[in-house]
């Protein structure tokens, strides 16, 4: 079957299967910033924008995003420049082996987009369910705030 | 002062990183990729009497079924260390024999996982079922099931008892230091299973090159190892394999191990197309494990807090291989008790096989384990001869120009290598600590809930003395910038970034002009790759030492262009200068006269590095935590931990050490468990069921790194990979026995645990 989709605002039409799950579509169509970590839901490592909410890629079956809209990472880039959370991301060593950075960094858009200027409970529960084993999650959330100040033009 | 140490340099891979760019080990497609996935054994002992493949073989896109019938067999140890490894030769591709839930039966190769996945489900297979044995104090006596009892196995000290290795070793006289002491404690504690849990399971893709030649793409820590012992299985020579790893994501000592590179391989080697094998996460929880050790420790001490006697005896249980097994004994007495001033020790250790999940290298590496017994120990003997935990610390550590014994009588799998500490900062870390917990200030109940405190101190190595070696390549090109090569292995710590701001410093140079290429068997020195604590020490030496010789042939190019003797040079932001005249040549004239105009030649160098001593960094945590009375829940509040680690190369990539590796500790001390049902099958291998930490569950963290200068350390350097994992058991079973004094002796501090010993009035969580 083929589902269209917009994918980091480029309308794409792909041939998919009833059983297809969406995080398999993405990588094997080249979307390898989305990352397959458990494919239960419970890391976050997939996560992707779906419709202006984060979502979890490996719970959802391709044919459901037909007519929808997708943001995944390798849609914040631009040819030069990182997105201010990529930066404060990079700047604030949150990270450390990358593999969770994308979802992370995902759901610190997600956030951030709602709410310029969380909290740090409102932080940690955006990124609850993007595991890290690496960094203790410290240095994310102070880049997650750092961000937000950016974002806002407070630094 | 440093330019290029001490900064805060934006890791040299995180560019890609945060862009999401295809930079791990499955971010490539190849053409006709075959697909494996794992039979896995239903049963924790069992012989396979026959298996049949035919209904798989007969399906539809399935390439090699592969199992003891036509696997090569070759008795190797899958720990990933240097040569000769100090392991059992236990464990082949594809037994007859297999010995716990989940030991690999047969694979299958395939188009498609999903095929591979279906074709497992026909294979056939007959067992005859063995009796398991899980418990390893069962596991050593007589009668009890024979694990290991193939004939062809090498290195099992006693394959009839289960027993894989052991470890004696005595300093001084137990029994003065006994009769010396005003108080003798006698306790049992134990430490239970875990898995690293890396967000990326282990995968690998292989294929044949244009030649012919296998080249395995993996997540390893071991590049150079995965090839020697690949080759060695597979019985091709060295020089046909290239291993490369590209970013992995995440390692903790997980992928220290070398059990499916070889297969893929040999898929690859008989069908000549790609193979790829990628865990799921259910199988990476019973990939490899951390050792669960039980502790028999024996302390003295007279009243004034001096440590008179330490009898520790330990028992490991290693599960159904012994990868790792007898080094990871060794460490526990190896890189705990240097850490306490005792005139009269003995180390004894024991480790055996069950027929649970095989345990590996996992962070810490035994020292964990250790320091769970003697931190939560001398807690028990502060409270005995009334001195407070901390003072008692301040006594009994190790100090800056001291050794201890046990440095010599204990390696790792073997006799150890005298050392005197060089550099230590504890006693600062501990006042700092100190300082910042506000240690005991804030009242003691607030309803349903008891404060309390707690500490602990630690220690780890850096690099394995006299075994551990890296190798570095520097050349410099003609705009001035300096490719650096380097086998030490990047899995996501940060030294690609670090080892090139050591060589900026080294070469003057911003570490921006440093071009970095790490891990690949074809292209880069050898190094044994990321564990022990070995990179920053290790691998930075032997790139310290690279710069330097690069920087001297620099200098003396420079002295010829500016007809200056090499006295009266000296190399300064990316320039050579003489003293005398001031005259200057900068770097990129240096490169282009060497290249294109005089004498032309590459100026290129390479060094290795090895060293005689593993100099410990330390640290000092302090906890303050809450214990819900009521549902026996424990939340930590505050954690602060002072770490000496040397020199920080680069502060905010140490501070991430530090901060991962104690909230993975806290982790592991509060909520994840293995829970194994009546057959050794672990029944919670997912996210949901083993509960590892969420940014939800993260305390207040509070890291301080306080510096040394560690003479023989690049710049001053030690580690701090893994340091600071040892902390959070012991320091937050003495906070909760400050809380509401109920001793636990048993890891992890579950509610269902406290709140049974809160019923129970008081009784301790483990045996004494």
């Amino acid at each position: 079957m083929l589902i269209e989709v917009t994918i980091n605002g480029i309308l794409k039409s792909f041939e998919t299967s009833p059983g297809e799950i969406l995080l398999d579509l993405l990588r094997r169509e080249g979307y390898k910033s989305v990352k397959r970590g458990c494919e239960t839901g419970e890391c976050g490592a997939c996560s992707i924008i779906l419709d202006g909410k984060l979502a979890k890629s490996c719970l959802l079956f391709a044919p459901q995003v037909s007519g929808h809209e997708i943001v995944t990472l390798e849609g914040m880039e631009s040819f030069s420049k990182l997105h201010p959370i990529q930066r404060a991301f990079l700047d604030e060593g949150a990270v450390q082996c990358g593999f969770c950075t994308p979802g992370m960094i995902l759901a610190a858009k997600t956030l951030l987009e709602g709410n310029p200027h969380p909290m740090e409970e409102e932080i940690k529960e955006a990124i609850s369910g993007n595991l890290c084993r690496c960094t203790g999650y410290i240095k994310i959330i102070r880049a997650i705030k750092k961000a937000g100040e950016i974002l806002k033009g407070n630094v | 002062m440093f330019k290029e140490v001490g900064r805060n340099v934006p890791r040299v891979d995180g560019y890609a990183l945060v862009r999401g760019k295809p930079v791990f080990t499955d971010d490539i497609d190849l053409k006709d990729m075959l697909f494996i996935k794992f039979l896995r054994s239903p049963h924790p002992h069992a012989i396979i009497k026959s298996i049949d493949t035919s209904q798989a073989e007969k399906m539809e896109g399935v390439a090699l079924v592969l199992s003891y019938e036509n696997a090569p067999r070759v008795p190797h140890t899958t720990a990933g260390q240097g040569y000769p490894e100090p392991s059992p030769y236990d464990t082949v591709m594809f037994d007859r024999k297999v010995r716990f839930v989940g030991d690999r039966v047969a694979c299958v190769a395939a188009t498609s996982p999903e095929v591979a996945e279906e074709a497992t489900k026909k294979l056939s297979v007959e067992y005859e079922v063995l009796p398991p044995v899980f418990d390893p104090e069962w596991a050593m006596r007589d009668g009890a099931p024979i694990i290991h009892d193939e004939k062809d196995s090498q290195g099992i000290l006693d394959p009839q008892h289960n027993l894989v290795g052991e470890v004696e070793v005595k300093v001084g006289s137990l029994e003065k230091g006994f009769k010396e002491a005003d108080v003798i404690l006698e306790r049992r504690y134990e430490v239970h299973y875990a898995q690293h849990t890396p967000i990326e399971p282990h995968i690998v893709i292989t294929w044949l090159d244009e030649n012919g030649r296998l080249v395995i793409r993996s997540a390893t820590q071991v590049p150079f190892h995965t090839r020697r012992i690949c080759a060695n299985v597979l019985g091709i020579p060295i020089q046909r394999i290239r291993v490369v790893k590209p970013r992995i994501g995440g390692g903790f000592g997980v992928k220290q191990e070398v059990y499916l590179d070889y297969v893929a391989g040999w898929i690859t080697l008989q069908t000549g197309r790609p193979a790829k094998i990628e865990l799921t996460r259910e199988e990476e929880f019973i990939s490899r494990t951390r050792h669960p050790i039980i502790t028999l420790l024996k302390a003295g001490a007279k009243r004034d807090g001096t440590l008179t006697a330490l009898d520790m005896r330990i028992l490991s249980n290693t599960g159904a291989y012994g990868s790792h097994a007898t080094t990871v004994m060794y460490n526990t007495g190896s890189k705990v008790l240097p850490l306490y001033r005792c005139p009269n020790v003995r180390f004894q250790g024991r480790v055996v096989y069950t027929n649970l999940p095989v345990a590996g290298a996992y962070r810490g590496y035994g020292a964990t384990q250790g320091y769970f017994a003697t931190e939560s120990m001398l807690d028990e003997l502060a409270e005995e001869i009334g001195m407070d935990p901390v003072e008692l610390r301040k006594e009994v550590h190790i100090k800056e120009g001291e050794t201890s014994p046990i440095f010599q009588a204990l390696g790792e799998g073997r006799e150890g290598i005298s050392q005197v500490i060089s550099s230590c900062k504890l006693p600062q870390c501990i006042e700092e600590g100190l300082k910042l917990i506000g240690w005991k200030k804030k009242p003691k109940e607030e309803g349903r809930m008891s404060r309390g405190y707690g500490c602990a101190i630690m220690m780890q190595g850096s690099g394995i003395p006299a075994i551990d070696m890296g190798a570095a390549l520097i050349k410099m090109n003609e705009d001035g910038s300096f490719n650096l090569l380097v086998g030490a292995t990047d899995l996501g710590t940060g030294s690609d970034t670090i080892l090139a701001q050591i060589a900026a410093e080294a070469l003057k140079v911003p570490t921006k002009k440093i071009i970095v290429y790490s891990s690949d068997t074809d292209l880069t020195p050898f190094d044994v790759g990321a564990y022990a604590s070995s990179t920053t020490y290790i691998s930075g030496g032997a790139v310290l030492k690279t710069a330097e010789r690069v920087l001297e042939e620099i200098i003396r190019i420079g002295g010829e262009m500016l007809n200056e003797a090499e006295g009266e040079l000296i190399a300064k932001d990316a320039q050579v200068i003489s003293k005398r005249t001031g005259r200057s040549v900068t770097y990129e004239e240096i490169a282009k006269n060497s290249l294109y105009e005089r004498d032309q030649h590459q100026i290129i160098g390479s060094m290795s590095h090895i060293s005689s001593q593993s100099p410990p960094p330390f640290a000092a945590h302090f906890v303050e935590l809450l214990v819900d009375r009521g549902t026996g829940k424990v939340k930590v509040e505050r954690y602060v931990a002072c770490v000496d680690c040397g020199t920080p190369i680069n502060p905010k990539l140490a501070e991430g050490q530090v901060e991962g590796s104690i909230i993975n500790g806290i982790s592991y001390a509060l909520t994840e468990q293995f829970i194994f049902d009546k057959n050794g099958r672990m029944m919670n291998a997912s996210f949901q069921d083993y509960k590892i930490f969420s940014a939800m569950d993260i305390p207040e963290l509070k890291v301080v790194l306080i510096p040394s200068h560690e003479p023989s350390g690049p710049f001053g350097a030690k580690s701090v990979g893994e340091v600071n994992i040892n902390g959070p058991c012991p320091a937050i079973a003495n906070a909760i026995w400050d809380a509401i004094g109920i001793r636990f002796r048993e890891t992890p501090f579950t509610p269902e645990r406290i709140l049974r010993a809160l019923t129970l009035g008081g009784s301790s969580g483990a045996r004494t």
